[in-house]
Parts: C-alpha cells; sequence; structure tokens
C-alpha cells in the first residue's frame, strides 16, 4: 500500500541554522538511500517556505489568487515522500526517521494512505 | 397418530432450552476467539463479525434437532468460514473484472469444500493478534476501548453504549470509524515484534484497566459501580494473563484488579458510597484476595517490577489489614514512592503524600498535599480536596477541613460521590457548632 508523509516543520525566518542543514541532509539521504535501495521510494519532494505559497480558491464560478498557504498554522508542510509499505507499522516505522526540523522548528510527520483509485477499463 | 405426548414435548423443549444456552455459552466463552480467526482468515473485521452472527444464527436452528457438536466453538468456526466462501464467491460473480479484494483470494484458497470442524481444533489462538489491533495507537483510546469490547468481549453495541452512558449512535459510529481506519490504513492483524511488544502491550493493559475503572469508580450517572465492567475487564485480563502469562505486568494488573473487586460489594451501601476505612471487612470478597495475593505474588518473583504490580501490592496492604488501623501506611508509602519512580503524576503523588500523612505523621502529609496544590494542577480535582478535608479533620483543623470538603462537593460529579460529600461536610459542621463555647472555640 502507498503511504503519504507529510512533514509539517514551523519556520523559522531564514531557516534552520547551517549545522542543522547538514544534519537535515545527513538524516533525510539515509533515508532515501535506505528506501531506494528497498525499491519502495515513489516520490520525494522538499518544499520552498510558505512565503512562497500561492492560493488558488474557487469562489461562485470565479478563481481567485491569494498569496501564502491556505490556512495560518503553526507547522507548514516543508515536504513529502511516497513510499510503498506493506501496513501502517513499517510506514510508522519510516517516519520515526525521518527528520521534521527541516524549516527551522520542531514539527511532525503526518502519515496518509493513498487512496487507490479503480482502474478504468 | 403422531400427536406428542406430554412427556416428548417436555423432553423436546428442554433440548430446545438446552441447545439454546448452549449456544448463548459458546457465544460468551469464545466468540472472541472464534471473531479473532474469522477476522485473519478474511482481513475483515465486518465480514468476520457477519458471518459469525450467520453461524450462531444456524447453530439455533440445527443444534436443538441435530444435537450439540462435539465441540461447538469449532462448529460454530468453520459454518461461519463456509459463509464467508459462499460470500466471496458470490461477490467475484458480481464483480467479475474487477480486481478481488485480498481477503477473498485468502478464502479461496483454503480447501473450502472439503472443510470440517476437525480442521478448527487446532488453530492457533488469534485473539493476541486482534487485542494488539484493537489497541492500536494509530486508534483513539475511546475506539480501542469499544472495538476490544465489542470484538473480543463479543458485547453488543447498546452493551457497551448503555456502559458508557453514551447514546448508541454515538458508540456504532465509533466502532465503524476505528473498523474503517483498520482496513483504510492498513493497521496489521500481527502481533508486535519483540522489539515493539512491551510499548504495545503497554496500550492493551491501559485499555483493559481503564474498563475496569469505568466500572469500578463511573465517572458519572447514579450509580458509584457497574459491577458487570468490572467482571468484564477481569475477563479480559485473564485472556490477556493466558496469551502472554510470561508478561509481570499482566499478572499485576489482573491481580490489581482482583483485589480492588474484592471489595465491591462493601464499597456502597443502602446507596451510599463507603469509605475504605468505614468499609465493613468481613464483606470484601476472601476468594478474590487469595486469588489476588497468589497472583500479585508470581507476578514478583516473574519480575521485571512495573507500574501495574506495585499498585497490586498497595491494595493488597489493604485487602490484608484486618481493621484500618492495622494498615500499613509507612510500606503503602514506600511502594507509592516506587510508583512515583514510573508515574510521576500528581494524583499518585496525592496518594503518596495521604500515606505519609498517616504514617509519618499528619504535619509531614499535609505539608506535601499543599506543597502539590501550589502548583494548581489539582485545583479541579476533587479527591485533591477530599484529601486534604480529610487530613486537617483528623489534625483537628475544622474549618478549614469544611471549607475543603465544600471545594470537592463542588467539583464531584457522581452522585453517590457529591452524596457522601455532603454528609462529612454535614457531620463536620455539627461538631463546629458543638466547639461554639468559649472553652473551644479558638476563631
Amino acid at each position: 500500500m502507498r503511504y503519504m508523509f507529510l512533514m509539517y516543520s514551523q519556520e523559522i525566518a531564514g531557516g534552520p541554522p547551517p549545522e542543522e542543514i547538514e544534519r537535515l541532509k545527513r538524516d533525510h539521504g539515509a533515508v532515501v538511500k535506505e528506501v531506494t535501495e528497498k525499491r519502495i521510494l515513489l516520490a520525494v519532494e522538499g518544499l520552498k517556505p510558505t512565503t512562497t505559497a500561492t492560493t488558488v480558491r474557487m469562489k461562485e464560478g470565479k478563481a481567485i489568487t491569494l498569496d501564502g498557504p491556505f490556512a495560518e498554522t503553526k507547522e507548514q508542510l516543508a515536504g513529502f515522500y511516497i513510499l510503498e509499505c506493506a501496513d501502517l507499522d513499517e510506514a510508522i516505522e519510516w517516519a520515526k526517521r525521518m527528520p521534521t526540523g527541516c524549516k527551522g522548528g520542531p514539527g511532525c510527520i503526518e502519515i496518509r494512505p493513498v487512496a487507490e483509485l479503480p482502474r478504468v477499463s | 397418530m403422531h400427536r406428542d405426548t406430554p412427556g416428548r414435548r417436555i423432553a423436546a423443549s428442554v433440548l430446545t432450552m438446552d441447545a439454546k444456552a448452549a449456544v448463548e455459552s459458546v457465544f460468551r466463552e469464545q466468540s472472541g476467539r472464534i471473531v479473532a480467526t474469522l477476522i485473519r482468515i478474511s482481513r475483515s473485521f465486518d465480514a468476520a463479525e457477519e458471518a459469525m452472527q450467520e453461524a450462531f444464527a444456524a447453530a439455533l436452528a440445527s443444534w436443538p434437532v441435530k444435537g450439540l457438536p462435539e465441540n461447538p466453538a469449532a462448529w460454530i468456526t468453520a459454518t461461519a468460514h463456509r459463509k464467508l466462501i459462499d460470500r466471496s464467491r458470490r461477490e467475484r460473480t458480481q464483480q467479475d473484472n474487477q480486481d478481488s479484494l485480498q481477503y477473498e483470494t485468502e478464502v479461496a484458497k483454503q480447501p473450502g469444500e472439503e472443510e470440517n470442524e476437525e480442521n478448527f481444533m487446532h488453530l492457533p489462538d488469534d485473539r493476541l493478534r486482534l487485542i494488539f489491533t484493537c489497541c492500536h495507537p494509530a486508534l483513539n483510546q475511546e475506539s480501542q476501548i469499544a472495538l476490544t469490547l465489542r470484538t473480543l468481549g463479543g458485547l453488543s453495541t447498546p452493551e457497551i453504549a448503555k456502559a458508557f452512558l453514551l447514546p448508541e449512535p454515538t458508540l456504532a459510529q465509533r466502532l465503524v470509524r476505528a473498523k474503517r481506519k483498520i482496513q483504510d490504513a492498513h493497521i496489521p492483524y500481527e502481533v508486535p515484534s519483540a522489539l515493539h511488544l512491551s510499548e504495545r502491550l503497554t496500550s492493551v493493559q491501559a485499555v483493559i484497566y481503564l474498563v475496569f475503572n469505568e466500572g469500578y469508580v463511573a465517572t458519572a450517572g447514579d450509580q458509584l459501580v457497574r459491577g458487570d465492567l468490572c467482571l468484564e475487564a477481569i475477563r479480559l485480563g485473564r485472556v490477556l494473563r493466558e496469551l502472554l502469562p510470561r508478561e509481570p505486568e499482566n499478572l499485576g494488573l489482573l491481580a490489581l484488579m482482583l483485589l480492588h473487586d474484592s471489595r465491591r460489594g462493601a464499597r456502597v451501601r443502602g446507596g451510599q458510597l463507603v469509605t475504605l476505612e468505614e468499609q465493613d471487612r468481613s464483606l470484601w470478597d476472601r476468594a478474590k484476595i487469595s486469588e489476588g495475593l497468589a497472583i500479585m505474588e508470581q507476578a514478583f518473583t516473574a519480575k521485571p517490577v512495573g507500574p501495574y504490580q506495585l499498585q497490586a501490592a498497595i491494595t493488597a496492604l489493604h485487602a490484608q489489614a484486618e481493621t484500618p488501623h492495622e494498615t500499613d501506611w509507612r510500606q503503602i508509602a514506600a511502594l507509592y514512592e516506587r510508583l512515583l519512580a514510573f508515574q510521576n503524576t500528581p494524583v499518585i503523588a496525592l496518594n503518596h503524600a495521604v500515606a505519609v500523612a498517616l504514617s509519618a505523621g499528619l504535619e509531614e502529609g499535609l505539608n506535601r498535599i499543599d506543597a502539590l496544590g501550589a502548583s494548581g494542577e489539582l485545583d479541579n480535582y476533587y479527591l485533591f480536596h477530599a484529601a486534604r478535608a480529610d487530613i486537617l479533620s483528623r489534625m483537628r483543623r475544622l474549618k478549614e477541613s469544611s471549607v475543603a470538603y465544600q471545594q470537592a462537593l463542588g467539583l464531584a460529579a457522581n452522585r453517590m460521590e457529591q452524596e457522601f460529600l455532603a454528609r462529612r461536610l454535614a457531620t463536620l459542621e455539627c461538631e463546629l457548632d458543638g466547639r461554639i463555647d468559649p472553652g473551644c472555640s479558638d476563631g
């Protein structure tokens, strides 16, 4: 089953300090290397900070474009993985290894199973 | 001439009654184990429950006529399994071109026609998988409790709703959501690996103990104790001990529940709450006490010691005291101190302080209680004020005690607890009135 790992992190202006960046690179690098070798990596990306975000919302048939993320929350989406895992327990084990301080502040990982759409015949 | 003689009619009705009673007893004793196996086969809580219900209905029709099978639980499991196979065949015909669900192929792989109950007599016990899945940390605790009682405990949705004083639709919804999450997020149906076992076991134990506590100290409503929940929790505790007998905390938990439950009959008298100190100790259930003590000793020999064992040991010291005076408060204080090393919570610290008050001295105990109160964390905990009030009244600081009882009264949610506090307060006010004379009043 495919799981998406949504990494949330509190954003700190200027991002994490240099030594923290090194640690993040090393820890994410280790996860990416291992999931690649196991052939369960389907996608992994980091995102630019929410200062670069644009939200498009449809209102009464018209698209309204707004500056910023759709929700003002403490922790912002910082990146994601999509992995093929046997079950939720395996997914939880991977999540425990993913660093969450990607944008400088503390964070967390939300695990969501990917909805398998019915095949179009 | 085929009219039944009265004798035959009676025999038939006795048989019907026996069969019905047998079906009920198999359900009560074995449904947890049966449904656990069916979930493993079908990979679906709903399909498993439905098939089991159909199999029990079939038993009600068949057993009175054909007599009881040799192994009733195996008969039910085999019959339910056939129903699962039938269902998967029906569904496959209906959705020929679609990918079949995993469990259908699993079921189809089984040698359907040749199934008989013999095959089910030596099946491994699947209840351990079931209990770990029901208590998976990815489910919230309310769902864990509901699902455990529903599947492993075999309680009906209305029964669980009634026990927790919840509207039935709320509970039904909770169960639906939990089962959907297990299915959709692929929560595994497995016993956790050795690496995670003890961590995961903690949440299983917590669920069982919460069920017990909800029965023992109902948080709301008119009744203080709901014995059915206590008994159900003890039953689950026995199952857990049977499944993982080498885990000392499983023994500790079972001992703790038995020792608490031994006092159930003495805790309420004429609809009123009776404190431990005032209980008629001859009403305590001696059989439960001796079973609890024996299990507790087993647990302590097994090691390592954990919080349930320590709590059981504390409860045991109360159970062993013939009169309140003989209570070994010094030992209880020492045990609470060890418990604090595991669970440094204000509530345990409060209990520790009370034990100190009753062993080392009231003054020292009160100082500890007041130090705890300073953080404000216990402001809304009625037992904090009640404990403080009790120590103050023992110190004959009656006015302060009365104020503390009033605070406790304002916070207690259970009617019986409120009545108890009101009685204490009334007694105290009488004493206070009695002291209004020049010799005694010191302001």
